[in-house]
């Protein structure tokens, strides 16, 4: 089981829209793939049409009262499910501080038991720098960073990969690329272009800034689903071959 | 994501007046009374499918509570094996297979070669019934159009395969429909179950597709048996009986003639000997209640049968115990005895050929043809020429002739000592076999229990006598094929030798077996066995 985890400290960056158009990607390439939708606000279980509420909230799964695997919804797509957000979210860095051992872990631990059962797990992380953050990182064996084309995002990209090389024992990847980038600007066009040379660890594929990937609120499905020939499923497609170069065996 | 909690019905178009029309818009605009509903071309498991149900002739997998299936995919396909009631037991991939009857030994390895091989050897795994089936998947959306559940149609046309062995061929099944849960949603699973079982004409699936499809194709699964089970009573004319049970050893025969022909495997030919082989022992020992012309004729005739096929078992037997024959050699190698198996594979080819020529010749045909017409007369003519018009029933041709046959084998058997040459134990072994066909075509008329405890002893004595002749036979064989080998300079020094070793064992086997025979012989005839015999002929005092 590999684990994606789409991060950024800011919010309204394009996590959530990669979220779920890579993990459809994943589902359609065979894997079988599950999101978590960690955001309290709940975007990636409204574009899947799923109602964000869990049964016995954040605390029951965190805590373990209640399994994963129990809250988990199927969504219309072949070989995707989705773990819904629920407004409990909001207080899971406290609900993760008042855990026994190990806060940092524990997303990582309850995930385990679901490596028989799925290929690819993405975590939608809220934006912010707190105890889940942490433990997506923890967990995370690729971290996706959206960065939009600015020199202060390129040094939150500096900061969190400084942060994870910190890591004892297990460090996640860092896999940054491009996100609402507008070709119109000279300075996206230059940033975009200076720092995929420069930096390893930073993806060729920029997401455009389009009105289609807006409408997915509308249309609520992935892109590439309602719209598979557009620029924006292009772009998805591309970079999640890049993320994931490996071939699916089924 | 469509597989769990799958809820199964069938639609009978027959009902009412609408049976000529589609009836799945009935069943969408009933699941619209409670949910939105969109059709989902593409969705997984839509579209049509091939699928194949495989069984040995005697139906092995079917007496086992097993089911085997080949998926056909675009490429290659699955093997799915599963028991009676659906539930899966294994599944393996398959490529190009099978294009024609094959032995599950044959598969690549794999769970499901594993699970069947030794239950289905040496028997080939055969088409029973083909379907190709087309399905259709709606989507049962909610209010905020997620998909909650999924509708699954399935119209399903089967085919009896091989085609044209019984009924008719091609069948079409009612409708099956299927609720497929979408994880997380179970109870609008159930809701949709609960409105499609309300439509009219609609049931729970009582039966898999299997079955469904054997019923409506007239198939009755495990019909072939290799026994004997004639329909005969105590009080019928003898000459009725052994009319029907000669009857229905010329329909085993025939039954077998087409799997010999087309070599689909060993067991065709073994049972179309063991049906003559009765047929022979049947006239021989009821003969007498037969016209005797006819008794006559057709022990010459069914001879000739019986001896035509024996060049091709035999080379079959050595083929099959080839594995255990190498697996005991000490001295030599396995791969010394390749050349012998090629030897005789290739003898075996000659073998087949020359058989099927005569199976399909005019002299095999009069004897099926012309047999039959002369018993359907004996059976349905009551007191018609030939018959006498005081004839002995059923039973009394049972008691009379199992008496004299376990008279006869008492006396024999008493008779040998350690000096007695090995033909008077390969008589008795024939006349053994004689009482053990006798014992069985009047089966029906006998007390089972009694039966099984007689049956069982003279087994014990047979398998002894048959170890005893069989490898006696076998090492004559080795014997003759070593010449046979060295005269078509296709016998290395070395496949010789381990033929040799092979003999010596084969004579190590006959004197064990010699000595086994006085202890099973003493409980087969001794006094507590001629009770045995006395209780089953005359029931209990």
């Amino acid at each position: 089981m590999k684990i994606f985890a789409t991060y950024n400290i800011k919010g309204g960056v394009g996590k959530t829209t990669a979220a779920v158009n890579l993990a459809y990607l994943s589902a359609a390439d065979g894997y079988r793939t599950l999101l978590w939708d960690l955001d309290p606000q709940g975007a990636a279980s409204f574009l899947f049409r799923i109602k964000p509420r869990v049964k016995g909230g954040g605390k029951a799964l965190i805590r373990g009262t209640k399994t994963l695997d129990d809250a988990i919804k199927g969504t219309d797509f072949d070989n995707l499910d989705l773990l819904p957000a629920d407004f409990t979210y909001r207080n899971l860095d406290l609900i993760l501080g008042s855990t026994d051992k190990k806060p940092t872990r524990r997303i990582a631990q309850l995930l385990r038991p679901l490596a028989a059962e799925y290929d690819h797990v993405f975590l939608d992380c809220p934006p912010s720098i707190s105890l889940v953050s942490e433990n997506v990182m923890h967990a995370a064996d690729v971290l996706l960073v959206p960065l939009i084309p600015t020199t202060l995002s390129v040094r939150t990209l500096d900061q969190l990969t400084e942060f994870v090389a910190g890591f004892n024992g297990h460090r996640p990847e860092v896999r940054a690329f491009f996100s609402m980038v507008d070709r119109r600007k000279k300075l996206h066009q230059e940033i975009t272009r200076d720092l995929t040379a420069e930096r390893a660890g930073v993806a060729v594929t920029p997401i455009p800034s389009l009105s289609l990937i807006e409408r997915m609120s509308v249309e609520r499905a992935p892109v590439i689903a309602f719209a598979p020939r557009s620029v924006a499923a292009r772009a998805y497609r591309d970079l999640w071959s890049e993320v994931n170069p490996d071939k699916p065996d089924k | 994501m469509i597989t769990p909690g799958l809820r199964g019905f069938v639609l009978d178009a027959a009902d009412g007046d609408d049976a000529a029309q589609d009836p799945l818009p009935a069943v969408l605009s009933a699941l619209a009374q409670a949910f939105a509903v969109a059709a989902e071309p593409g969705a997984p498991g839509s579209g049509t499918h091939r699928r194949t149900w495989l069984d040995t002739f005697d139906w092995r997998l079917y007496r086992a509570g097993l089911m085997l299936e080949f998926e056909q995919a675009r490429r290659g396909g699955r093997l799915l094996l599963s028991k009676a009631d659906g539930t899966p037991q294994a599944e393996q991939p398959v490529t190009r297979w099978p294009r024609r009857p094959g032995l599950a030994e044959d598969l690549p390895a794999g769970p499901v070669r594993d699970r069947i091989a030794a239950l289905t050897s040496p028997r080939a795994l055969l088409p029973i019934v083909r379907a190709v089936s087309s399905v259709s998947v709606t989507r049962l959306l909610n209010a905020d159009g997620k998909t909650v559940a999924r509708l699954l149609a399935d119209q399903l046309t089967v085919t009896s395969a091989p085609p044209g062995i019984t009924g008719d061929t091609t069948a079409v099944l009612p409708l099956r429909l299927a609720i497929a849960e979408v994880r997380g949603y179970p109870g609008q699973a159930r809701k949709a179950a609960s409105v499609l079982a309300g439509v009219p004409g609609v049931s729970h699936a009582s039966q898999g597709v299997f079955t469904a499809a054997l019923t409506a194709l007239g198939r009755h699964p495990a019909s072939y048996t290799s026994g004997v089970e004639a329909e005969i009573t105590a009080a019928m004319p003898a000459s009725v009986a052994v009319a029907r049970l000669l009857l229905r050893l010329l329909d085993t025969l025939e039954l077998n003639v087409d799997g010999v022909l087309r070599d689909i495997d060993t067991e065709f030919l073994h049972d179309l000997r063991v049906a003559v082989r009765r047929t022979r022992s049947a006239i021989k020992l009821l003969g007498g209640v037969l016209p005797a012309d006819l008794a006559d004729h057709y022990k010459t005739e069914f001879k000739w049968l019986g001896d035509l096929t024996t060049p091709t078992r035999d080379l079959d037997v050595h083929l099959l115990g080839f594995g255990a024959m190498t697996g005991q050699l000490v001295a030599a190698s396995p791969a010394d005895l390749e050349p012998l198996r090629a030897f005789l594979v290739r003898r075996r080819a000659r073998e087949v050929r020359r058989l099927a020529a005569a199976l399909r010749g005019p002299r095999f045909r009069a004897i099926t043809d012309d047999w039959r017409k002369a018993l359907l007369e004996i059976r349905d003519a009551p007191g018609g020429p030939g018959r006498r018009r005081r004839e002995p029933t059923a039973a009394e041709l049972a008691r009379r002739t199992t008496e004299r046959t376990f008279r006869r084998i008492a006396a024999q058997g008493a008779a040998i000592t350690q000096d007695s040459p090995p033909q008077s134990l390969h008589d008795l072994r024939k006349r053994a076999k004689e009482l053990r066909y006798l014992l069985e075509f009047f089966a029906p008329l006998h007390d089972p229990v009694a039966y099984r405890k007689v049956v069982g002893d003279l087994k014990q004595l047979q398998d002894c006598l048959g170890e005893f002749q069989d490898s006696e036979v076998q090492r004559a064989e080795i014997h003759d094929l070593a010449d046979a080998m060295l005269a078509e300079h296709a016998a290395p020094a070395a496949t010789l030798l381990a033929m040799g070793e092979i003999a010596a064992n084969l004579a190590h086997s006959q004197a064990q077996a010699r000595a086994d025979f006085v202890a099973r012989f003493a409980r087969f005839a001794g006094p507590a066995g001629r009770e045995r015999v006395r209780v089953l002929l005359e029931g209990r005092p």
